[in-house]
């Protein structure tokens, strides 16, 4: 198999006495979607922080098709072509999905008023269409701003962005949690779609069935460490919640 | 890096309607509004008083009213639309206004030199002010409304202590003759400068990315800084700018009066709030337009002048405003709240 497309290795992350995370490891490799699961406090969120440039890791190591690398920042993460999708979204709900999509990375007009800070609209709602229809989001308004959206097209408008930009993996923190069952398979259905166009999406997520549906591996953490790995194919909610409650710090094979 | 093929993204430009936003045009239906408002106010006192009010000496007259508020009114969209406040720059026109006169009258004479110098220390006095107000705000994330009340009581306090509280008025006769009474084609300079600094100021705010910003910040200013924008300095900007307007402000009113007004401007701040929020920026950020403030600034400025050609008590015109401004920000609340619906 070739290298993992993003690596952690004994990841170790304290705050004063709690250790978040005693020697984590995490494998994402290309062209998948990976489970990221664990019972509250297991250490998801630390280790997401972590592989995208939020937090440092007081020990361990973040490889990147295999060589290591430092995230210093979330900035470091994202020339890395690593995004996150929080689970709030990030967006500015007044301003339409191509402002969103765009917002800190924006075109600007060509000569003189260009280097003023003149943005070209043109641009940006062209690629935003063109992104828009790749990941085949259609939205009720493309010009409305966002707030004017369901949830469902808010949450694909933030997946939309990430994808926009992300050229490895993208990280998204429970992103069907706040929606209705016809909205749920649109998001997934997008990050499907996401995942096929060759970017790998990791997805942090309490819903056992939805991570059996949509992972095609899981990647369990308990108290700070990696304690199971399952190929979602082979594995059953039982199988998840075990690991999830009990499992030793002894991995077992995926 | 973007994933769009290339060779789409330099074809032929997207069809109009693609980048020309609903909010755009919902505002655009909204400015239309309050611009009908406007007109009717007009047409009113044009009725009821066809000889005093419709005429080109009492419409020059409106215009000029509203220049000096028009200018502060730009600086003043851009501070609401972040979701701030500024009440401080009544107090610091009148610092700023202080500064420039006693530099004229230290400079002594009429030359455009002392003139533009004394512009240029006003600028900087207000320039000063609103960076105290932005450092206060975004970084040592003091609610806008203490920091810029207590701005507003300090840069007020300023003035009177430099000029022990009795105005100065050796103001050169150039200034009040050009900038302050002075016309163009018919049209005052005061007019002139202050439509300048609202086209300048509206374009800033809809075509670039300083403007865009300013949205954003007021909008959701954790994910304008999660994208990695320094959301904090471009706040500070944003109160620096509002200053200098404040500064600007100062000059011209300096311009009019030929005085420092030291004690004349003690309602500027509420008037700019009332004239940016019946133009429809909303109080809680992110939205709103420049158009909309320009208008809005005509319709107290207009209801005063209205007011005294009708020969009714000119203190209506508070009553009516404060009633203006109440009913809009009540709109206001009730488009967030139908649009927040999931």
């Amino acid at each position: 198999m070739s290298e993992p497309l993003l690596e952690a290795r004994g990841i170790q992350k304290s705050f004063g006495q709690v250790h978040a995370l005693r020697g984590a490891d995490f494998t994402v490799h290309e062209g998948e979607i990976v489970a990221l699961i664990g019972d509250n406090g297991a250490g998801k969120s630390t280790l997401v922080k972590i592989l995208s440039g939020a937090d440092q890791p007081d020990e361990g190591q973040i490889l990147v098709d295999g060589g290591p690398v430092s995230m210093p920042s979330p900035h470091a993460a994202r020339d890395l072509g690593i995004e996150t999708v929080y689970q709030d979204l990030a967006l500015a709900a007044d301003l339409d999905p191509a402002a969103n999509l765009f917002l800190g990375r924006e075109i600007f007009r060509s000569g003189l008023l260009g280097r003023l800070g003149f943005l070209d609209k043109r641009a940006m709602a062209r690629d935003t269409a063109n992104e828009m229809a790749r990941l085949g989001v259609r939205l009720k308004d493309a010009t409305a701003p966002v707030a004017a959206l369901s949830g469902g097209q808010r949450q694909s408008v933030a997946v939309a962005r990430a994808a926009m930009w992300a050229s490895r993996v993208i990280f998204m923190d429970e992103p069907t949690a706040a929606l209705g069952v016809v909205q749920t398979e649109q998001v997934l259905q997008l990050v499907r779609r996401v995942r096929d166009e060759g970017i790998a999406v990791v997805l942090i997520s309490h819903n056992m069935p939805q991570v059996l549906e949509v992972a095609d591996r899981v990647e369990v953490l308990r108290l700070g460490a990696r304690v199971a790995r399952f190929t979602a194919a082979d594995a059953t909610v039982d199988d998840l919640v075990a690991a999830m409650t009990s499992g030793t710090t002894e991995e077992r094979a995926a | 890096m973007t994933t769009v093929d290339s060779s789409t993204t330099t074809q032929g430009p997207a069809p109009a309607s693609a980048w020309r936003s609903l909010g755009d045009r919902v505002r655009h239906g909204e400015t239309v509004r309050i611009f009908g408002a406007l007109v009717i106010l007009c047409a009113a006192f044009s009725i009821l008083r066809p000889h005093a009010f419709p005429t080109t000496a009492n419409i020059v007259n409106i215009a000029s009213d509203a220049s000096v508020l028009l200018v502060l009114a730009v600086g003043g969209t851009y501070v609401i639309l972040t979701a701030g406040i500024d009440l401080s720059v009544s107090g610091v026109l009148v610092f700023a206004g202080v500064i420039s006169a006693k530099i004229m009258a230290a400079l002594g004479g009429q030359s455009v030199g002392v003139l533009l110098l004394s512009l240029a220390a006003g600028l900087v006095a207000g320039l000063a002010w609103g960076l105290i107000n932005g450092v206060l705000v975004a970084k040592a994330r003091i609610p806008a409304l203490i920091v810029t009340l207590g701005t507003m009581g300090a840069s007020q306090g300023a003035a009177l202590l430099i000029t022990n509280g009795v105005d100065v008025r050796d103001v050169p006769f150039n200034l009040v003759l050009s900038v302050g009474s002075g016309k163009v084609a018919g049209v005052p300079w005061l007019v002139v400068i202050a439509l300048a600094v609202a086209v300048v100021g509206g374009v800033i705010l809809s075509q670039t990315r300083f403007g865009r910003y300013t949205y954003a910040a007021g909008s959701n200013a954790e994910a304008l800084r999660r994208t990695g924008v320094a959301s904090a300095r471009h706040l500070i900007k944003v109160y620096a700018v509002a200053g200098l307007l404040a500064g600007l402000a100062g000059y011209l009113s300096l311009a009019r009066f030929a005085t420092t007004t030291l004690g004349g401007h003690a309602t500027d701040n509420l008037s700019t709030i009332a004239a940016v929020v019946i133009g429809g920026t909303s109080l809680f950020g992110g939205r709103g337009t420049m158009i909309g403030t320009v208008i809005g600034v005509f319709i107290p400025t207009v209801l005063q002048n209205g007011f005294v050609v009708l020969g009714v008590q000119a203190f209506w015109q508070q009553v009516a405003v404060g009633v203006v401004l109440i009913a809009a920000v009540y709109l206001d609340q009730m488009r967030r709240a139908a649009r927040q619906r999931p």
